[in-house]
């Protein structure tokens, strides 16, 4: 079952309506859904074309833009090594041979547990703290091979799991808007008037 | 009868020209025109790939650079995105510019197999052409190129090869934009961007071959030209599609002697260069094996091959001796298929034997009395600030209309307000979409038309009707006064009529509509089925499949004496007959058609007639000679003579020429009003559903089960109801059912629909597997059935 | 005072004046309590307190200029929305991925409110009716610090209807991407708000003030711009004006890194600094590691043509690093010391591009990958001295005409300014060959030792296409 999951449907709603137009909500939704189930499938897609109000392809379509969505699952921790220039500089092809050596995979591979991924990934925007790696998002800086050993020990025995959530899972805090302090969205056609306080006065 | 001017078309002149300078040559612009479209009218070609007038430019593949001089230097952009403005300077031929269109067009080579002799679209490919004109003359990428896999299908009719894609975003755009069929986009980034459906979805849209037809590289082909022509064999027409009544404007292409493509033209007031996918295609069945070559004549309880002159000698006897009875022996029904020319051949030899009863129509028409309301052109409904639809889904019959209409909504902000008893194809696009149940729509008309914002909205400008008949279980009774509600709320209203059936405004005008308050085709049918008619004549209709009340044509066909066909093939309705003449299709013959706005246009010849058949109008010259009545007609030309000059309507189209190209709209009488019937329907008793039956774009239609790529596309029949109420009937989505009307039921599939109102249940008309006309009785307003669940 | 940061290290304080680092120092710098504690939303209770056209005045005659990369000054960008056109919106540029460039994420992660804050100050000033807050898709620990910071500015009634009780109200939506570097590009990060793929728009007719998000007039502004706003809102316009040039005032974040001392990210003056004191200066990257010799820095992100230590005195001003061949960009300065491989450098920065291309304009996606490719020979060992030449064609076809590069006193190359001309959409394409350029023009000899000296004979497969033309015509 890889539609959305009911508590999921509602704070899909949730999202949706906080955009003057549904479509908006989708890369929110493509991230709920990857956060459930890990990478997103294929029903995941139409479901999120039905919720939204566009065709499955039209959803794939913007999906398979961006390089956070997977379409196959990946390992729990998907480790992205940076090689940009600032990186590259400061030795991130020789940590990348080490993570391959480390994790007997080829960059772009899965280990045979599934525990890891490992990817080469461009700018981190941490240049300053090269050579840079997340895991799941969540940084390491200065990297060293030694460190690095150690990383993959530690998630692999599970004591990194307060810091890593799994796959998928990004702000571990949601957007809530309490309804009585919403302004709510709406349709740009449905506004027609300049905004209260532009009324050539002081707001307070 | 007063015949007033036939509307003027011209377009107004753009008081704001803008001047400018393209390559040093003073140019009037339109404002707001694009700098290419500006070029278009020079002789400066400017290439491009992405850029296509009918959509909106996204300035993407770059090939369309040139320069404008600014107060900072020439200035390179894209002219398919710059807009012209006063004074502008333009250069699309200097070093910098050749320059960059040579880059980019050595860019586009780069990756693209060159696979010119095995490709469909070598020859005529705007990428193979811009390269010899605006190209490097040879590439320097040596790298290897892309690889996917060669073509995969993309639906049941296009092919799609990535290598070949140069990413221009025509197919994608024309899916989202025009068609509102976003089933085909670009996937992946970069140099990964690919054109896929959805994993599984394919590109099911009634449209998908105009995607083939802009693709300006062979990446797209469509499964019936694949391979069967090269573009220099290809000999080339210019015609008027009668599929339907649009009647889209198509170049008719033939390869040794065989049709082997249609592509759309571009012209405004019509189709815009789109064609549907049932008209572009079903030019198969022309070529069909199955077509008729020989007249057929009945020998014992088989048709056998005949002579013309045997056959003719027989057509003749048999309308002779049914007119000694009395000319109310004798009916025509059919003729909406033909050309005017055609239909007024007939028409002039019905006259000329008296026979009154004679039908273009076929029971599921509109009174022809629509014809005479202040009419409205497409043009005019896309621009008017309302467009009412009580009319038949557009987009399952009158499919590029629908497109017109949507682009209406959607870019120039028309409102549709849509009456109708499951949502259409264009529901998403109304403004108010207000549902009814078969039977009382002129109450709910009434109702919606009264609220408050519904009489401000249709104050704010032009308001034109879209009626037709949206239920063949339902009487033309209550369309009439649902339209006679909207004229009472709206007295400036216009309608536009749209009656399906290709030339059915031309045949009803030409005279193919009942004499003398005879009766239509279905009280023809009805005396046909009292053993009344000694003689009947079908003019390229097949009624077993084309009229609802099946029961009531296979009695009709039965009881008449003497059966006579005018067909290009064999068909349930004329496989009894008496003697079949087979007749010259479309594309095997001239003249003219009349579109359902009433715009005259050339039809073409491009090959020639299969076998020995002819043109209807020629078989009814032959007829009149054989019997005696001569109508004078000695050649097309002169018969399109006599039309021009005999019905008014036609006079417009009296110079040849004005039926090329845009074609010239019909003369029109003074329009009268209309006063529906009262008329209500009875009450549904609560545990019945009242039935819709409608007809989609792939139906068993004659042209569509004869044309190899299409056919396979027809879907089974099924019943659909609302969720709620396959609920309430408690039974699985997809489940048989039992289904029945008075005294009659079948089995069927039935289906969850959320586009069917509650209460109604939607039945697609003509499709294959069960046959639901046993339902149908053409005697009852409205028709509810029950319907329960298997045990 | 706990000076050990869990998140978002790097940044060096130094004994410089702050505007947008100035609760950096505190391990708490992110929670509303702090900053309530820090002069938080006093300027927007300053903006509040004054009509709006005022404080759009303000920020005009404060000449906030553009962190984002481009420069234009955000005062006159409000102004640019067409009058009476409703709504407007206002998108924060959250999605920093400009190869170098590291600041925003600094802001975002440690003192979300001060961005809140300045979001409200921008929406009050131009009348913006609802507000989209952008953040990177791989920026995890951002995005919760700016999830919270709102929840807690939303109870706490600094955001949503009525706020602090005035008719001013509006809506900041948290929104993140998921990965595609041309998102950053603003009428890409619109149409990426809008669902779709983050495909750049034509500019014109797509300028974003007058026809963005939902074809409505738009706002972007990028983090650091509007982090700006609370404290010229707190200590008025003579005060930021203060800081820095007239045509440069205030001050801006940059990220030295590379073969320097002491990598860090730093709030420098505005138009006074020089590259050679962030090089070497002691309060900032304190000179090449192991007291190497510099070989080449990249001056304003990836996207910047190269300098050399001929170039290290210009100061962080447009108007000056422009014309000497270059841009400042995002303040990113990545610096290259004498062991660097040039030709390996370049191509980490030509495959970014390439990779990152959005597919949609021809130059782009296919000069990018096709530029790509011949380097990866060449750095490879496979090259010939003809790939060298195709590299320049190749790169004409992005950026006909003369591409900008710095004056080089050895070589005898004079500057040739900025901007180039362009055959793409936006900036990424001619952007993958800024570093192939710079690094062949400054370091050709690298380049030729690298190929083998021959002469590729060019295959001439277009011929074939034209004959079949012909036939045709
Ligand atoms: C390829 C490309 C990438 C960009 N990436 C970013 C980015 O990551 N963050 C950003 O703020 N601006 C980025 N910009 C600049 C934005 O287009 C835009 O100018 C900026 O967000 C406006 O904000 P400002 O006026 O406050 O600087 C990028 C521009 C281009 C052409
Ligand atoms: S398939 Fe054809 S029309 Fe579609 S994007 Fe590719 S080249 Fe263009
Ligand atoms: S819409 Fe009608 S006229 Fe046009 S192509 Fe289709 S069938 Fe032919
Ligand atoms: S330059 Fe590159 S990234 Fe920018 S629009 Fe063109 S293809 Fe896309
Ligand atoms: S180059 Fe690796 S984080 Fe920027
Ligand atoms: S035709 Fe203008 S960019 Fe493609």
């Amino acid at each position: 079952m890889s539609r959305l999951s009911d508590t999921n449907i509602k704070l899909a709603h949730e999202i949706i309506v906080r955009y003057p137009r549904p479509k908006s909500a989708l890369i929110p939704l493509l991230h709920l859904s990857q956060e459930q189930n890990g990478y997103i499938t294929r029903e995941a897609m139409q479901h999120l074309g039905e919720l939204v109000g566009v065709t499955s392809a039209e959803v794939y379509g913007t999906a398979s833009f961006y390089e956070m969505f997977k379409f196959e699952p990946v390992g729990k921790y998907l480790i992205n090594i940076c090689g940009t220039m600032s990186c590259a500089l400061m030795g991130a092809n020789e940590l990348m041979h080490h993570a391959e050596k480390k994790l007997g995979v080829k960059a772009g591979g899965t280990t045979p547990d599934g525990v890891f991924t490992l990817a080469h990934a461009e700018c981190q925007a941490a240049c300053t703290e090269a050579p840079t790696l997340q895991v799941n998002y969540r940084y390491r800086l200065r990297v060293t091979p030694a460190d690095l050993d150690r990383l993959i020990d530690n998630l692999r025995d599970g004591k990194l799991n307060d810091e890593f959530p799994p796959h998928g899972v990004l702000s571990k805090v949601r957007q809530s808007i309490d309804a009585t302090r919403a302004v709510g969205a709406k349709a740009p056609e449905d506004v027609n008037e300049s905004p209260a306080w532009l009324d050539g006065k002081a707001a307070l | 009868m007063t015949i007033v001017d036939p509307i003027k078309e011209t377009a107004p002149v753009d008081p704001n020209i803008v001047n400018i300078t393209i390559n040093d040559k003073p140019v009037a612009a339109r404002k707001g025109e694009l700098i290419i479209a500006a070029a278009d009218r020079t002789e400066d070609f400017i290439p491009r790939f992405c850029y296509h007038p009918r959509m909106t430019p996204v300035g993407m593949c770059r090939q369309c650079l040139v320069e404008v001089e600014t107060p900072r230097g020439p200035m390179m952009v894209v002219s398919c995105m710059t807009p012209v403005a006063e004074g502008q300077i333009v250069h699309t031929a200097t070093d910098s510019v050749k320059k960059a269109q040579e880059g980019v067009l050595e860019l586009l080579l780069a990756n693209h197999p060159l696979d010119c002799p095995v490709c469909d679209k070598g020859g005529e490919c705007p990428l193979q052409d811009q390269a010899f004109s605006h190209g490097p003359g040879e590439s320097r990428f040596v790298e290897e190129k892309r690889h996917y896999e060669k073509p995969i299908a993309i639906s049941d009719i296009v092919y799609l090869d990535r290598e070949r894609c140069i990413l221009c975003d025509r197919c994608t755009r024309f899916a989202d934009e025009v068609a509102g069929d976003a089933l085909i986009t670009f996937t992946s980034r970069g140099n990964d961007t690919q054109v896929l459906t959805f994993p599984d979805e394919p590109f099911s849209s009634y449209f998908s071959g105009n995607t083939v037809q802009i693709c300006p590289v062979g990446a797209l082909t469509a499964k019936p030209y694949r391979f069967k022509a090269r573009p220099w064999d290809l000999e080339q027409t210019e015609s008027t599609c009668t599929s339907c009544s649009v009647g889209c404007r198509t170049v008719v292409q033939s390869s040794r002697d065989e049709l082997v493509r249609y592509q759309g033209v571009d012209i405004d007031p019509v189709n815009w260069g789109w064609l549907c996918d049932r008209g572009r295609y079903n030019f198969e069945s022309v070529n069909s094996p199955d077509r008729l070559t020989t007249p057929l004549i009945k020998s014992g309880s088989e048709l056998v091959a005949t002579s013309w002159s045997v056959a003719l000698e027989s057509a003749a006897r048999m309308i002779r001796l049914a007119l000694a009875q009395n000319t109310n022996s004798v009916a025509i029904l059919g003729g909406a298929r033909g050309t005017n020319e055609d239909a007024f051949a007939w028409a002039m030899l019905a006259d000329k034997l008296g026979i009154n009863q004679r039908d273009a129509q076929l029971g599921d028409g509109l009174s022809p009395e629509v014809f005479n309301l202040a009419q409205a052109t497409i043009d005019q409904t896309c621009a008017a600030s309302t467009i009412i639809l009580l009319a038949p889904d557009l987009k399952e019959e009158l499919p590029v209309l629908y497109l017109r209409v949507r682009d209406a909504a959607q870019k120039r902000k028309s409102r549709i307000v849509e009456f109708s008893s499951h949502d259409s194809g264009l529901t998403p696009y109304a403004w108010r979409s207000v549902g009814f149940e078969p039977g009382n729509q002129a109450q709910i008309v009434r109702d919606a038309l009264a609220t408050p914002e519904m009489k401000e909205q249709l104050t704010r400008g032009e308001v034109v009707v879209v009626v037709g008949r949206a239920n063949l279980a339902e009487s033309e009774v209550f369309t009439l006064q649902a339209l006679a509600e909207i004229f009472a709320a709206v007295p400036s209203a216009k309608v536009l009529p749209v009656l399906r059936r290709g030339n059915v405004r031309g045949a009803v005008t030409a005279g193919l509509t009942p004499q003398n308050n005879s009766g239509d085709a279905i009280d023809i049918l009805n005396a046909a089925a009292a053993g009344k008619i000694e003689c009947l004549i079908l003019l390229g209709v097949d009624p077993m499949s084309d009229v609802a009340d099946s029961g009531l044509v296979q009695r009709a066909l039965t009881q008449t004496k003497n059966l006579i066909s005018i067909d290009t093939m064999i068909n349930d309705s004329n496989r009894n007959a008496d003697l079949v003449l087979p007749a010259a299709s479309y594309g095997e013959k001239n003249g003219t058609t009349t579109n359902l706005e009433g715009r005259i246009s050339n039809v073409a010849q491009k090959i020639t007639p299969c076998g020995t058949s002819r043109p209807d109008w020629m078989i009814a010259t032959e007829l009149s000679i054989a019997m005696a009545v001569d109508i004078g007609v000695s050649s097309l030309e002169d018969l399109n003579k006599k039309l021009v000059s005999t019905v008014a309507a036609f006079a417009p189209s009296s110079d040849a020429k004005s039926t090329h190209g845009d074609g010239v709209l019909m003369a029109r009488e003074t329009p009268v009003t209309i006063s529906g019937k009262a008329s209500k329907a009875v009450d549904r008793n609560a545990y019945n559903y009242r039935l819709v039956v409608s007809r989609t774009m792939y139906d068993s239609a004659q042209a569509t089960v004869s044309s190899p790529s299409l056919a396979g596309i027809i879907t089974d029949s099924a019943i659909f109801v609302n969720p709620l109420d396959l609920a309430r009937i408690g039974v699985a989505d997809g489940a048989s059912v039992r289904v029945g009307a008075e005294g009659t039921n079948i089995v069927i599939a039935i289906k969850a629909h959320n586009g069917v109102h509650r209460g109604v249940a939607w039945l697609p008309f003509n499709h294959t597997g069960v046959d639901i006309r046993p339902l149908l009785n053409i005697t009852s307003d409205v028709v509810d059935v029950r319907i329960e669940p298997i045990k | 005072m706990s000076k050990t940061y869990v998140h978002a290290p790097g940044f060096v304080a130094g004994d410089r004046p702050k505007i947008v680092t100035s609760r950096f120092e505190f391990a708490d710098s992110y929670t509303l309590e702090r900053y309530l504690a820090t002069d938080g939303y006093k300027g927007l209770r300053a903006a509040l307190s004054r009509p709006a056209n005022e404080i759009h005045e303000d920020v005009k005659s404060a000449t906030v200029l553009g962190r984002g990369g481009a420069g234009f000054p955000a005062g006159t960008k409000w102004g640019l929305t067409p009058q009476q056109v409703w709504p407007r919106y206002l998108v924060v540029n959250g999605d920093e991925s400009e190869p170098g460039t590291y600041k925003d994420r600094l802001l975002m992660e440690r003192d979300p409110h001060q961005l809140i804050e300045g979001c409200l100050i921008a929406c009050y000033a131009a009348g913006l009716s609802q507000c989209f807050l952008y953040i990177r898709g791989e920026m995890a620990v951002a995005q919760e610090r700016v999830v919270t910071a709102l929840n807690e500015a939303y109870v706490a009634g600094y955001i949503g209807k009525n706020i602090l009780g005035s008719k001013f109200s509006v809506d900041i939506i948290l929104h993140w991407g998921a990965g595609a570097y041309v998102v950053g590009e603003e009428t890409a990060l619109i149409e990426s708000l809008e669902g779709n793929r983050g495909m750049p728009r034509l500019k014109p007719p797509f300028f974003p003030a007058a026809n963005g998000l939902y074809g409505q007039p738009t706002i972007v502004n990028n983090v650091e711009t509007l982090a700006n706003l609370p404290w010229l809102l707190t200590h008025g316009v003579a005060a930021y004006t203060a800081i820095g040039t007239k045509t440069s005032p205030g001050t801006r974040m940059v990220a030295v890194s590379g073969h320097v001392k002491r990598p860090g990210v730093y709030e420098i003056i505005n138009g006074t600094t020089t590259f050679r004191d962030l090089i070497y200066g002691e309060e900032f990257s304190g000179g090449i590691r192991n007291g190497n010799l510099l070989k080449a820095f990249v001056p304003g992100g990836g996207s910047a043509p190269w300098f050399t230590e001929d170039q290290l005195d210009l100061p962080f001003e447009a108007s000056q690093v422009g014309p000497a061949g270059s841009m400042l960009g995002s303040g990113a300065v990545m610096v290259m010391d004498e062991t660097t491989d040039i030709p390996a450098a370049a191509l980490t920065l030509t495959h970014f591009y390439a990779h990152e291309s959005c597919g949609k304009c021809t130059p782009c996606r296919e000069g990018g990958t096709w530029l790509e490719r011949i380097l990866r020979r060449v750095v490879e060992g496979d090259g010939t001295d003809a790939d060298l030449q195709q590299l320049l064609e190749v790169g004409a076809m992005i950026c006909p005409g003369a591409f900008p590069h710095a004056a080089n006193e050895k070589l005898g190359l004079t500057a040739v300014p900025f901007p180039y001309k362009m055959t793409t959409i936006c900036f990424v394409g001619p952007s993958a060959y800024a570093p192939v350029h710079s690094a062949l023009t400054l370091f050709r000899s690298e380049f030729e030792a690298r190929v083998k000296k021959r002469v590729t004979i060019p295959v001439t497969a277009v011929a074939g296409v034209a004959a079949n033309a012909r036939v045709s015509a």
